[in-house]
């Protein structure tokens, strides 16, 4: 029976000590403690937290797994499902899937799902006895059909991780110079650490026979057309993401020191700025103000905050409307950041040398609600201030890049600039498929490398009716 | 890895190489550019490409030391490689994507100033190819600086050289150089002006005072290079553009030369901190 105890904390770094550096934040679970944890499931009939993972990971399988000691064997029961399960364990927001779904959530604290997929990835990473076990249960011949896939963030490792399992031959095409996509460039390290968890995780995907050419850009360096074209790919999945930034297009966005979070974030994620021995230069300044409030936001004003600045977040709706991940908002708070609820920049006012002195914002007010059902904010006449500050971040989203649909015939997109895809990933362009926020616009990783997996089964479909 | 096929130094702080590159050289237009990443620490410097050979499947670039990284990727040598060296980046030069009518009875005038020479070559020599008329400005601060002389003979029909103290060829700058060749009869419906900030600036105004058209190819920061970062961001017409994936050439009329010349300076205080303490990680960069 289930072991009636509170939720097993989990242990972090001091909020003052973690403030003035880029260790990860939250230490996670010991044996011990998941152990425990894991005792509280309650193994409902009807697992509701199943249905709400985006990839189905057999949450109350693998838990009794940990419950029973058996990390091996919980680790197998999550690779059947997940390839990041390391990076999922950290960033998803189990808030409003998996642990929002938990029946112990009605009356108490959910089981702490995430905490324990991340304990479980971790252990295999760690211990080495556990380390040289095969990651995965299932193995298939080769079939030698080669599948393309373009960008090697979440949706592409998802989707690779799939066919190389049913024995595809596949090459997934970066841009950049690392694989990984926005774990790489924008998850900031202090959430993620870049060669203790994401590398290994990316190496595990490679250990299946995944080949990453990095440098390449789809729709630049090559086409899609020349892919299956002139190298022999039978079907690509575009797993191109959403990398272009968002500006609100107001007064003063042009002046020096002001950043889109993107340019932000890569320097300091991809490039290394945060450390010595990088040569990437990055401003921050003394005071900063981060424009948004979603994970993006989250992750600029914190990074902005280690590398010593005082921040402020600028949010034009209240703290209950605020898209990031609570754990986020939480640590984010504890750190220090200041956050300005329903608050809208207007103007950036710049000095005489053409850098940025101060935000101009005026007060706003939740009306009738919108569309999404959230109330939406109204500016307050004649409530207009300033904020000082050195540098201002603009977090405010990001769309998909153009780059391959207007280099692809035959591949529509929508208004908004998102490839157009039916449920199972299939473009307009036949052998073509796309998946993640190339399709949605930006979402989360887990939403991703659950399109990932829904187009990894069409292109097998798909190229099994193929001669 | 990409590797250095060959290097030479064109003056003590200008070096072209010729770097594999496969798939890059089979996609290069005139125009465009790529990114360098010299090793693991280093920045992702954007270049434009000075030729390219399909068949060899090369690009060359040429690289002046201007800071740190630029530094060390000249410290490189003939056989060793580049962790990384991606492209091509942003769009063709114009005349790449007009017609053979639109092209007929245009006639060129591309002003070159200092680095700037390098990416001009190529479009000389695809205007050339094509049966484009094609005069050449090559402007330097003094004849020790001159890149390109003689190859830029073989690819365009005139070849004014001016140099600011007047060491070798006409003695002015750029504008003046152009004012004089006008002056002289020759007449043009274009100009392309590629080198700094400030030159292109000046030698727009030019072209406007003589109604020449100007194009210009904006060397602004970038991290990616691909529309992520929008570093790049410039105003033309009033607009905000990105140089990396909509230009890097705008016309020059329409460009906020002040506030490009102030964005491309933003990380001036950290980069003079990071040169300070550099230590040129091979050894050979002086």
């Amino acid at each position: 029976m289930a072991n009636r105890i509170p939720r097993v904390a989990v242990r972090e770094q001091e909020p003052k000590v973690r403030a003035k550096n880029f260790e990860e934040v939250c230490y996670g679970y010991n044996r011990e403690e998941a152990m425990l944890e894991a005792s509280r499931c309650l193994h409902c009939k009807n697992p509701r937290c199943v249905t709400a993972c985006p990839v189905s990971i057999q949450i109350p399988e693998f838990i009794a797994k940990v419950n029973e000691g058996d990390i091996e064997g919980a680790a197998a029961i999550i690779a059947r499902d997940s390839s990041l399960p390391a990076v999922c364990g950290r960033v998803c927001p189990q808030e409003t899937q998996c642990e929002g779904s938990c029946v112990l959530g009605v009356k108490g604290e959910p089981v702490a799902i995430g905490k324990l997929e991340r304990f479980v990835a971790d252990y295999m990473r760690e211990d080495t006895a556990a380390k040289n076990s095969p990651v995965s249960d299932s193995e298939h011949k080769a079939n030698g059909k080669r599948v393309a896939i373009v960008g090697s963030g979440p949706a592409g490792l998802a989707c690779a991780s799939d066919l190389a399992k049913w024995g595809y031959d596949v090459t997934i095409f970066e841009a950049l110079h690392k694989a990984g996509g926005v774990l790489e460039y924008g998850i900031p390290e202090f959430r993620l650490p870049k060669d203790k968890v994401l590398k290994p995780e990316i190496e595990d995907v490679t250990r299946l026979g995944v080949k990453i050419e990095t440098d390449v850009i789809i729709g630049k360096t090559v086409t899609i057309d020349s892919l299956m074209d002139e190298e022999g790919f039978k079907a690509v999945f575009i797993g191109s993401g959403a990398g272009l930034p968002k500006f609100m297009g107001i007064p003063g966005e042009n002046l020096c020191g002001v950043f889109s979070a993107n340019e932000f974030l890569t320097r300091n994620n991809l490039m290394k700025a945060w450390r010595e021995d990088y040569l990437t230069p990055i401003h921050a300044g003394k005071k900063v103000c981060v424009v948004g409030g979603g994970n993006v936001a989250m992750d600029a004003a914190r990074t902005a905050l280690r590398l010593g600045a005082d921040v402020h977040i600028v949010y034009r709706r209240t703290e209950a409307e605020l898209p990031a991940r609570r754990e986020e908002v939480h640590h984010a708070m504890e750190e220090g950041i200041i956050f300005d609820m329903l608050t809208n920049p207007v103007e950036i006012l710049g000095d005489e040398k053409g850098w940025v002195r101060a935000l101009r914002c005026i007060r706003m007010e939740l009306g009738e609600p919108d569309e999404s059902g959230r109330r939406s904010p109204v500016p307050i006449p004649g409530s207009e201030f300033e904020i000082d500050t050195e540098t201002v971040i603009m977090a405010l989203g990001t769309s998909p890049n153009p780059l391959i649909s207007k280099t692809t015939e035959g591949l529509e997109v929508t208004r908004r600039g998102c490839l157009v895809a039916d449920d199972k990933g299939a473009t307009t362009r036949p052998g073509v498929f796309a998946g993640g926020d190339a399709v949605t616009g930006a979402a989360t990783v887990i939403l991703a490398m659950g399109a990932g997996r829904t187009a990894a089964k069409a292109i097998d479909e798909y190229l099994r009716q193929q001669p | 890895m990409f590797e250095i096929l060959t290097k030479e130094m064109l003056t003590p702080i200008i070096c072209r190489m010729k770097v594999r590159a496969p798939r890059l050289a089979a996609a290069a237009q005139p125009g465009e550019f790529l990114i360098v990443r010299a090793d693991e620490k280093g920045e992702r410097i954007p270049l434009t490409i000075s030729d390219f050979d399909r068949e060899e499947g090369s690009v060359t670039i040429v690289t002046q030391r201007i800071g740190a990284s630029t530094a060390d990727i000249i410290a490189y040598e003939a056989g060793e490689s580049f962790a990384d060296v991606v492209g091509p980046l942003g769009q063709p030069s114009e005349f790449v994507k007009m017609s053979p009518e639109e092209l007929a009875g245009q006639r060129y005038i591309l002003i070159a100033g200092g680095l700037g020479t390098a990416p001009v070559y190529p479009q000389a020599k695809w205007l050339k190819q094509h049966g484009v008329p094609v005069d050449v400005i090559i402007g330097a601060k003094t004849k020790d600086l001159l890149i390109y002389v003689d190859e830029m003979k073989e690819v365009c029909d005139n070849l004014f050289v001016c140099t600011d103290d007047g060491s070798y060829g006409f003695k002015g700058m750029g504008t003046n150089m152009l004012e004089h060749v006008v002056s002289k009869g020759h007449s043009y419906t274009q100009a392309v002006i590629i080198g700094p900030m400030i030159m292109m600036k000046f030698t727009t105004l030019t072209c406007k005072k003589l109604g020449i058209p100007a194009i210009v190819s904006l060397n602004t920061l970038m991290v990616d290079g691909t529309g992520m970062c929008g570093a790049c961001r410039v105003s033309v017409g009033g607009k905000t553009r990105f140089a990396c994936v909509e230009g890097p050439e705008f016309d020059g009329y329409e460009v906020d030369f002040d506030e490009a010349m102030r964005r491309q300076g933003q990380y001036k205080a950290e980069e003079a901190a990071v040169n300070e303490k550099h230590v040129c990680k091979i050894g050979r960069g002086k």
